[in-house]
């Protein structure tokens, strides 16, 4: 993504609302003759039209084979081609607008919690299955807590112990869920 | 009189000590959550559910029920206290609220707020328990076509009442339907975006979804805004309001009790909108309008007894017509569901003991919120000072292992994670996530009823505007669309949303 990098401020709230109109950022520009400057001049809205687009897409070009059946019988096609359809052309209509009428730019978006507690959700559901509730629990906190910079290690370690008597207490024993707790 | 037949018998169903207790438990995890910021009620039902697996439904849905309402006290509490509005339907109550604490009269905010949240409750229950029955009469005549138009008024009047902009909405609700009827079709039983993964013939699970949307994806924003959160908590010196207080909210209270009920029952409703709409009218009605933002107390009665009547009202729709109206109320349907049972309003007649359980525990659940947020309120306020760096790995982890054992599979947890980053994003990109659970919810019901009237009608697809009641609904759409697209509703919709 080719974001201009945008100022770090403290508080969204604070700033008056002409600062947070974006500023047109790297023109698309477009040889056709003669040369239009296009614009994103609402990138919340652009980004989500994209979203919505190629979500549509997907539907119409994964659901092309499902049978289409008649509005009397409708097949399994039916209902997801016409949804699909819907979302392009929401989707189309919602980046074209961003193109001229003018919004607030995307916050910043901070890598830090988002990788590490998408991690922690994905070690969590690679290994509960395969090396048990005890490591998976361990894993999952001790990943997470490195989300934050304000984490400390020693409670972290307290944390996950009672965090692993919590879950293992409540949830396999309390109420009985069926968890392997250990690899072997 | 039936009405009195019933509510006893609701009585007799929520008075047993096991409803009770697990109503208790409702409404404490429902306070608990209302206190802290980042964790709402979709995420802690969807937590919630797989540990709901070995109860009797009433118990289930009574606890389920209790954490939705009581986490409209709890929200209050730390609004007024600390100006943090622990769930998006006390945002308002911050206004006046805090100001009241700064000027160091935060008991008979809190006070106030108590009594008309408990008043709300009591009215809206009624309320649920009157109209819920005749209601429930006239869904019986509901046919296939009927369903459809139903579900469009209420996807188009969940457009309307949300905020932000109406065609992302829209969107999002598109969205929502696609993936609602992901799996194998439940007519052909070909099998749709199913991308070659078997677990995901029997469709994507609702939890996965919310957890994902509401969960995860609040738990990264949180922790990127990490805004330091001081907690200046204001003193409280004693409860009582007077009599001026009083005097100045009793009609306040009646007004945020109508306007909350009546919101809570349209589609797309519930809660938060009550409360902003409550306070918006006080301000437009007072004397004196300046007086608010700087502690009135009608702005603090109005929009807790609103977001409390919205809250109850809210089950109207799902318990007569199967349709939920909100975010909170789509997790309901999943609870039922779970437990073998199927909304509608076959629920009234079949299943008496849990319809009229359910009402009578909203009551008690009302009188114990009552208790448990006034005198106690220290202990919640200290709940404050436990730092975010030590709740979200917590959170966390719960989120994790209620995604696993809905059905003991990992890969649930990994489609929540796509759906954590899909909700962060929407986040980012202003779009919200409600209307999505609630297509997502409504696409099988919807595509189904479809085929159904379609082929009723031997393809004729003027059925829905000859039958005069699918006809009056698709009108009630049109209509709400209608003045949305006008410039000067647009207008005040947009300054109401504003405050």
């Amino acid at each position: 993504m080719h974001h201009s990098k945008p100022a770090r401020t403290a508080v969204c709230g604070q700033r008056n609302a002409c600062e947070r109109i974006a500023p047109p950022f790297t023109p698309i520009k477009a040889y056709t003759g003669r040369r239009l400057n296009v614009r994103i001049r609402n990138p919340r809205n652009f980004f989500a039209g994209v979203i919505f687009l190629s979500f549509g897409l997907c539907a119409v070009v994964v659901g092309r084979d499902y049978p289409m059946g008649s509005a009397l019988r409708m097949g399994a096609g039916y209902f997801p081609l016409v949804l699909g359809a819907l979302l392009v052309v929401l989707g189309a209509v919602i980046c074209a607008t961003s193109l001229f009428i003018p919004g607030e730019k995307v916050e910043p978006i901070g890598l830090r919690p988002l990788l590490l507690v998408l991690t922690a959700i994905g070690a969590f559901a690679v290994s509960v299955d395969s090396i048990g509730l005890v490591a998976a629990t361990l894993v999952m906190t001790l990943v997470a807590a490195a989300a934050s910079p304000e984490s400390r290690w020693r409670e972290v370690v307290i944390l996950s112990i009672a965090l692993l008597g919590l879950s293992i207490g409540v949830f396999a024993y309390g109420l009985g869920l069926p968890f392997k707790l250990l690899p072997f | 009189m039936e009405l009195l037949s019933d509510l006893q018998l609701g009585f007799t169903v929520a008075l047993t000590l096991q409803n009770l207790l697990y109503c208790f438990v409702g409404v404490l995890l429902g306070t608990l959550i209302g206190v802290l910021p980042g964790i709402g009620p979709v995420a802690t039902i969807a937590m919630l559910l797989p540990a709901t697996f070995t109860l009797p439904p009433v118990s289930a849905l009574i606890m389920l029920a209790g954490i939705y309402y009581g986490a409209q006290y709890g929200g209050s509490t730390t609004a007024i206290l600390v100006n943090i509005p622990g769930e998006s339907s006390s945002v308002v109550t911050c206004l006046d609220g805090y100001a009241m604490a700064r000027q160091g009269r935060a008991g008979p905010a809190l006070a106030i707020a108590a009594m008309g949240s408990f008043f709300a409750g009591t009215v809206s229950t009624l309320t649920l328990a009157m109209f819920a029955p005749p209601l429930a009469e006239i869904a019986f005549q509901f046919g296939p076509a009927e369903y459809f138009s139903l579900m469009v008024l209420g996807l188009i009047a969940a457009i309307v009442l949300a905020r932000g902009s109406l065609i992302k909405a829209i969107a999002m609700i598109i969205l929502g339907l696609l993936l609602g009827i992901v799996g194998a079709d439940t007519n052909t039983g070909q099998f749709r975006f199913t991308f070659g993964l078997p677990q995901l013939a029997d469709g994507i699970g609702f939890v996965v979804v919310a957890m994902g949307l509401f969960g995860f994806s609040e738990i990264i924003a949180n922790l990127e805004r990490r805004a330091k959160r001081q907690v200046i908590m204001a003193e409280i010196k004693g409860l009582m309001p007077t009599r001026e207080d009083l005097a100045a909210s009793w009609k306040a209270v009646l007004r945020g009790t109508g306007i909350g009920a009546i919101l809570g029952i349209l589609p797309g409703g519930g809660a938060v909108l009550g409360s902003f709409a409550a306070y918006t009218l006080e301000k437009k009605i007072a004397k004196d309008p300046s007086r608010f933002g700087n502690g009135a107390i009608e702005g603090v009665a109005a929009p807790e007894s609103a977001n409390n009547a919205g809250a109850q009202t809210s089950f109207i729709p799902l318990l007569t017509l199967g349709i939920p109206s909100n975010a909170v109320m789509a997790l309901m349907v999943g609870a039922m569901t779970i437990h073998g049972i199927t909304p509608g309003p076959q629920v009234m007649s079949e299943r008496p003991e849990l319809f009229w359980g359910m009402i009578a525990s909203m009551w008690i659940g009302n009188l114990m919120l009552v208790i448990l947020n006034l005198p106690l309120i220290g202990i919640w306020v200290k709940l404050l000072s436990v730092p975010y760096r030590l709740l979200y790995p917590a959170i966390l982890l719960f989120c994790c292992i209620g995604v696993y054992s809905l059905n003991n599979s990992a890969i649930d947890v990994g489609l929540a994670l796509f759906f954590g980053l899909l909700g962060y994003l929407f986040i980012k990109l202003d779009c919200e996530p409600a209307p999505l659970l609630l297509g997502f919810v409504l696409g099988p019901m919807m595509e189904d009823n479809l085929r159904r009237a379609m082929l009723l009608s031997r393809g004729n697809p003027t059925v829905f505007l000859t039958r005069p009641l699918s006809l009056a609904l698709l009108l009630v759409a049109l209509a709400l669309l209608m003045v949305v697209v006008l410039p000067a509703v647009r207008k005040k919709r947009e300054e109401a949303f504003q405050e």
